[in-house]
C-alpha cells in the first residue's frame, strides 16, 4: 500500500446556512414604491449631489445621513458594463444564458445590477440604452422589475 | 510572551453604542453600524475625515454573509481609508480594541475607529458555531454554546444549595444593573424574593444551566475611537488611557484530552501575567470596576476567582455580600453585562466601552456612585480566548 497516494480519507462536508436579511426602512421603502407605484426611487446626497440607486441611508463618501432625500429617477438608463451568465444554478432568476448588466438610470449617479433581455448576446454592448420592464406579478423584491429591454 | 512596552500611550476618545435588542428590522447591517459610528464621532467631537483607519469585526458566519466589511463601508466610514477586518469568535470585540490599541501605539495611525457588530436575528448562530471544530476529529461531536460545565464544577466544590443561590444572586445583581442601563436588551426587574422560584422553575437548558442564567442573542453595534496621547489630549479633556492589554488563547482539547498543559484557564493565566507586569498585587483593591464578558451567571460567578486571583470561596463571598453591586466594594458589570445584551461581535468591545465610560464618569443611570480611576475589562470567546484590558483615568503609572 502506498500511503502517499492511496487510502487517503476525505471528509465530505456541507453547510446549511439559513438566514434572513432585514432590508430596513430605506430598503423597504424602495421596494414598496417599486411594487405599488412601479416607480424607481433613489436617495440624494445634498453634500455631493450624487443620487444613489439602489438607495443607501448614508453617503459613504461624505458621511452624510441622506435617508429622507428621496428622488424619483427614470425607468430608462444606460448600460455601463455587462457579463453573460452561461451556466444554470437553482438560485438564478432566469435560465442561462442571460445578460447581467450594470445600468445607470437616467437621473441616478450609480449603476445597479439587473438582467437585460430582448437583445442577442452578440449584439450586447456598453452604452446600450435600456428601459425597465415591470413584472406582471409582484414578489416584493427587486424582481418586480422583470428585466431591462433595449429602449426605443 | 512576546510583550514589549508600548511605543506610545493610547487614549479612548470616542464611544458609541446602539440600543441592544432582539430585532432591528428598521435598519440593515451598515445602517445599524452607522448609528454606533455616528454616536462615537459625536462623542469625540470628530468627523469621519479625522479617522485614519477603520477596524471592523463580527462573528464569522453568524449572519451567513461573506466579507460584510466590504459593503458595510456604507456605514463604517471606511471609504478611502485603511481598513482591517478581524474575527476571533466571541472575543472579536476585544480583539478589535487590542488591534486599534496596537495600531495607534505603534505609530502607524494617530486616530483609529474600531467597530464591532452583530445582527443575530438575521442569522443562525448554531449553524455557524458547529463549523468551528476540526472536520475530521471533532465536528461530529460538536455541541453549541450552551454548557453547564461551570455549574458542575461550582456545585462539586461548594455544594448544591450554596452554589445555586450564589449563581442566582449573581444573576439578580446583573439584572438590577441591566435595569439601570438604557441600552440593555433584557432587563426584567428581578428581585430577591424571586430567588427560590427562579432556582427551581426557570426552564432548564442543559443540566443546571437554566434559561434565566444564560445570555441573550442580541442585535447591535459598538464603535470606539482611539488616539495617540498627543491627539487624545487635543480631542478631549477626558481621554481614558489603555494602560495594557493581554491576549491569551488555547486550543482547549489539548488540555482536556492529553493533560498537555497545566489545568489553568486562559482567564487566570492572563490575569497573573497582566498584574505581574503592571505591579498589581491586590486586584480587588486596585480596580474600581470590572466589566466582565460573562456569557452565563454560572460562568460569571466562577470566573471572578480566575480574574481576581482569589482563593477558596472568596469569589462566592463577594457575590453573597453583594460586593459586586454597583455601589459595592468592587462593582462588576454595572452595565448588566453580557446576560443583559449579547450582540456577539460587539459584546467584548462593549465591556471596554462601558469600563471607559465609568472612568469618564458619564455612563448614565448606571454610573458607579463614586470616583472610578482604574478599570478592568475582559473578553471571552470559544473555545478559550481571553483578552484583559487595564484602563486608567490618569497617565501616572
Ligand atoms: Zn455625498
Amino acid at each position: 500500500m502506498n500511503i502517499e497516494k492511496d487510502n487517503q480519507f476525505v471528509i465530505e462536508g456541507k453547510l446549511a446556512l439559513p438566514y434572513q436579511y432585514f432590508s430596513g426602512r430605506t430598503g423597504s421603502r424602495f421596494l414598496i414604491r417599486l411594487r405599488d407605484d412601479k416607480k424607481i426611487n433613489g436617495l440624494k446626497c445634498n453634500a455631493c449631489n450624487k443620487v444613489f440607486v439602489p438607495p443607501r441611508s448614508t453617503c459613504e463618501i461624505c458621511g452624510e445621513t441622506i435617508q429622507d432625500n428621496w428622488v424619483e429617477v427614470k425607468d430608462t438608463g444606460t448600460v455601463t458594463g455587462f457579463t453573460v451568465v452561461r451556466y444554470s444554478e437553482p438560485h438564478q432568476p432566469v435560465k442561462a444564458p442571460y445578460i447581467l448588466a450594470l445600468i445607470k438610470l437616467d437621473g441616478a449617479d450609480t449603476p445597479f445590477a439587473h438582467i437585460v433581455q430582448g437583445i442577442a448576446i452578440e449584439n450586447m454592448k456598453v452604452g446600450l440604452k435600456v428601459k425597465a420592464k415591470f413584472a406582471e406579478k409582484t414578489t416584493s423584491t427587486i424582481m418586480d422589475i422583470n428585466c431591462f429591454m433595449p429602449a426605443g | 510572551m512576546g510583550h514589549r512596552k508600548k511605543n506610545r500611550n493610547v487614549g479612548i476618545v470616542g464611544i458609541g453604542e446602539t440600543k441592544f435588542s432582539s430585532h432591528r428590522e428598521d435598519v440593515n447591517q451598515p445602517e445599524m453600524i452607522n448609528e454606533a459610528v455616528r454616536d462615537a464621532l459625536n462623542d469625540a467631537g470628530l468627523s469621519i475625515d479625522d479617522v485614519e483607519c477603520v477596524v471592523h469585526g463580527n462573528m464569522e458566519l453568524f449572519e451567513m454573509i461573506h466579507q460584510p466589511d466590504l459593503w458595510h463601508t456604507l456605514g463604517t466610514g471606511a471609504y478611502g481609508k485603511d481598513a482591517y477586518r478581524l474575527t476571533t469568535g466571541g472575543t472579536t470585540g476585544g480583539t478589535l480594541v487590542a488591534a486599534a490599541d496596537n495600531l495607534v501605539a505603534s505609530g502607524m495611525y494617530d486616530v483609529v475607529l474600531a467597530i464591532g457588530f452583530e445582527k443575530l436575528q438575521e442569522g443562525h448562530t448554531t449553524g455557524g458555531i458547529t463549523n468551528m471544530a476540526d472536520p475530521l476529529w471533532a465536528r461530529k461531536l460538536q455541541s453549541g454554546a450552551l454548557t453547564d460545565s461551570a455549574a458542575v464544577k461550582v456545585i462539586a466544590e461548594f455544594g448544591e444549595e450554596r452554589a445555586k443561590r450564589a449563581a442566582m444572586t449573581y444573576r439578580i445583581i446583573m439584572d438590577k444593573h441591566a435595569c439601570l442601563n438604557p441600552n440593555s436588551h433584557r432587563a426584567f426587574g428581578l428581585d430577591w424574593d424571586q430567588m427560590d422560584d427562579l432556582i427551581k422553575n426557570s426552564p432548564p437548558l442543559i443540566g443546571n444551566l437554566r434559561l434565566i442564567h444564560m445570555c441573550s442573542q442580541s442585535d447591535g453595534a459598538c464603535a470606539m475611537i482611539f488616539a495617540s496621547e498627543e491627539k487624545a489630549k487635543s480631542i478631549t479633556d477626558k481621554p481614558v488611557w489603555v494602560r495594557d492589554h493581554i491576549c491569551i488563547h488555547r486550543e482547549e482539547t489539548l488540555n482536556l484530552c492529553n493533560n498537555y498543559y497545566p489545568n489553568q484557564t486562559t482567564h487566570k493565566f492572563a490575569a497573573e501575567k497582566l498584574y505581574e507586569r503592571n505591579g498589581i498585587t491586590d486586584p480587588v483593591e486596585y480596580f474600581d470596576v470590572f466589566e466582565m464578558y460573562d456569557p452565563s451567571a454560572w460562568w460569571g460567578m466562577d470566573w471572578i476567582r480566575d480574574f481576581f486571583l482569589l482563593k477558596d470561596d472568596e469569589h462566592i463571598k463577594l457575590i453573597e455580600n453583594k460586593d459586586i453591586m454597583i455601589d459595592g466594594k468592587i462593582p462588576i458589570n454595572p452595565s448588566g453585562g453580557v446576560i443583559a445584551a449579547n450582540p456577539i461581535g460587539a459584546t467584548a468591545m462593549v465591556r471596554v466601552a462601558e469600563a471607559a465610560k465609568q472612568i469618564r464618569g458619564n455612563a448614565g443611570p448606571h454610573q458607579i456612585p463614586r470616583q472610578v480611576n482604574h478599570a478592568l475589562a475582559s473578553s471571552f470567546g470559544g473555545t478559550m480566548w481571553t483578552i484583559l484590558f487595564m484602563l486608567e483615568k490618569e497617565l501616572n503609572w
